[in-house]
């Protein structure tokens, strides 16, 4: 535990140091921040027009859903910029450690490789939800220009990281195929665009590997979240996803230990 | 304290290692030479748990390498040949990092990374970034970092490697200091390093292991004798007089330089050279110069790595 501790902190601290994190969290922050202020827009257009209808006809305006027409499509959007994001994230975590020749000192202290990849795994974690925060002040903004429902967007949330969580393993796992961050990052959008476009040829491949085929699609399991659904299922196919990752990265380290 | 008995390692086809066997007593520094690509890393890489060998078995400090790996890498330091820095940490962070890794508790850490400090000399640069330092202290970060929790068994590969003298000379020392206190493996390229610091050697070639013994053995064992050259001034007989009674030399060689100096050259079995003084200043000459003709380990070295020839 102490020692996954160590690693968590060791790579939370050289994010702080570094200047990619805050370029990510700038342009995340930024590309939220535009389709929200789009999106903002068009929602109060629409809801101008409805009362200059409602004036017209002389009747009540009728109410629009702040959740349904704002916060579901933010947080399909919040997924999306996730999936450019992520393997920025990802992509040293592992590839830079390779490229020090730190793995000399990492295998060679009393930590194992399980340690290791938890430790990075979290810190991963974090930074997602630090690359997170800045958009919840937009819906803030919500709450006090409005007045959404809160639910909905915690689920929002919550499934955003742990779908955040399960890119973070996989993009984990690649990164700790290469030396190369370049190729890890491109490798791990690549694996990641695949699992999450995987669903859409569901409809037409018979009724067993579609259901297979939407079950594997990552974004599938997000869209119960942001309507404020927390289902079980879901969690737990997240969950499992991590814990694939997380085994696969923990034996390419191990296997590669026997390669060398 | 370390025991290897036949280790070998393949990668893929080729074979890297070769029933590799030496052993180190404790506190003992162990040289291990050889050219490039010799197999002194892959060696090294194998004691320090940081791949297994293909067949063999090795013991640091009574544990198996494979059996309790992680006791192993508790009792052992290792600076790998490019020191594992994190180039974008400060040197106190680094090392508290990789103090945490040793499993060091909260209480010990600060003392133990000051004390490494100290020992490496690093306290002028302990909040740089480890990036922007020379390559003389990125060396000495990594053997900082080699020190902490002060293991038993200090492993080293080619430590010296890419410095200027000044700077080797400084890690010679530091190393020099370990004596005692560590049981060390250092290896090399560069034979006066290890004829300085270590007590003995193990000279590995093409992936075998072609001697072990103190440097001084090697050589005898090598020459099978030793060779004195003199400058005396004085006649060429009355040199072969006065030498004449010592029945320890086998060959004699005398000339005639300029202003009445003799350069004399003697062979012998032992070291003679408090009686060859003896004689020549007894007899009146004057002894201007004496010196031991000594094969160095590099005779030795390009002895047993051109010629396949086994010393041990």
């Amino acid at each position: 535990m102490k020692e996954i501790l160590a690693i968590f902190q060791k790579e939370l601290k050289t994010s702080y140091y570094s200047l990619i994190a805050y370029i990510v969290i700038g342009l995340f922050t930024a590309i939220a921040g535009y389709f929200f202020f789009s999106q903002l827009s068009y929602f109060v257009e629409m809801a101008f027009r409805e009362m200059m209808m409602a004036q017209q006809y002389r009747m009540q305006p009728r109410p629009m859903n702040v959740n349904l027409m704002l916060v579901r499509p933010f947080f399909g959007i919040l997924a999306t910029i996730s999936l450019f994001f992520l393997p920025i994230i990802t992509m040293r975590l592992y590839s830079e450690e390779k490229r020090l020749g730190t793995v000399e000192l990492l295998y060679t202290t009393p930590i194992t490789p399980m340690q290791i990849i938890i430790g990075k795994f979290l810190s991963g974690v974090a930074l997602y939800i630090v690359l997170l925060i800045p958009s919840m002040f937009f819906q803030i903004l919500l709450f006090i220009y409005g007045d959404p429902e809160f639910w909905p967007i915690f689920s929002g949330y919550l499934g955003l990281i742990l779908m955040g969580a399960a890119f973070i393993s996989i993009g984990l796992f690649i990164s700790t195929t290469t030396e190369n961050q370049i190729i890890s990052a491109i490798g791990g959008f690549a694996l990641l665009l695949i699992l999450w476009v995987i669903g859409f040829s569901a409809n037409f491949v018979g009724p067993t590997l579609g259901s297979v085929l939407s079950y594997i699609s990552i974004i599938n399991h997000f869209e119960d979240f942001s309507q404020g659904v927390i289902d079980t299922s879901h969690v737990a196919y997240y969950l499992l996803f991590m814990s694939i990752g997380i085994y696969f990265s923990t034996k390419m380290i191990e296997s590669v230990k026997w390669r060398a | 304290m370390i025991d290897v008995e036949g280790l070998t390692r393949y990668y893929g086809e080729k074979r890297a290692i070769s029933d590799v066997s030496f052993h180190v007593k404790e506190g003992e520094i162990l040289g291990m030479l050889g050219p490039n690509a010799a197999g002194k890393t892959t060696t090294m890489r194998i004691l320090t748990c940081f791949m297994p060998p293909t067949s063999g078995k090795a013991t640091i400090g009574g544990f198996d390498i494979f059996e309790h790996s992680m006791d192993v890498r508790r009792i052992t330091g290792y600076l790998p040949e490019n020191p594992p820095l994190y180039t974008d940490m400060s040197v106190t962070d680094y090392l508290d990092f990789v103090a945490k890794l040793k499993g060091i508790d909260k209480i010990k850490r600060k003392s133990e990374v000051d004390s490494v400090v100290e020992k490496a000399a690093l306290g002028d640069v302990q909040t740089r970034i480890i990036g922007k330092l020379s390559k003389g202290y990125k060396q000495r970060v990594g053997l900082a970092q080699c020190l902490l929790n002060n293991p038993k068994i200090v492993i080293l590969d080619e430590p010296t490697v890419g410095l200027d003298p000044k700077q080797i000379i400084e890690i010679r020392e530091l190393i020099k200091n370990l004596r005692g206190e560590h049981t060390v493996i250092l290896s090399s390229h560069i034979l006066p390093e290890i004829e300085q610091t270590c007590e003995r050697v193990v000279i590995i070639n093409d992936g075998r292991v072609v001697a072990e013994d103190t440097p001084e053995n090697l050589m005898l064992r090598l020459k099978g004798g030793e060779r004195t050259q003199l400058m005396v001034e004085g006649k060429e007989s009355d040199v072969k007089k006065a030498l004449k009674s010592i029945k320890e030399i086998k060959s004699l060689e005398t000339s005639a330089g300029e202003k009445g100096i003799i350069n004399v050259v003697v062979e012998s079995e032992k070291d003679i050279r408090k009686m060859l003084a003896k004689n020549i200043v007894t007899e009146g000459l004057g002894l201007l110069e004496l010196s031991t003709d000594r094969f160095t380990l590099e005779d030795i070295f390009l002895h047993l790595t051109t010629k396949e020839e086994e010393v041990a």
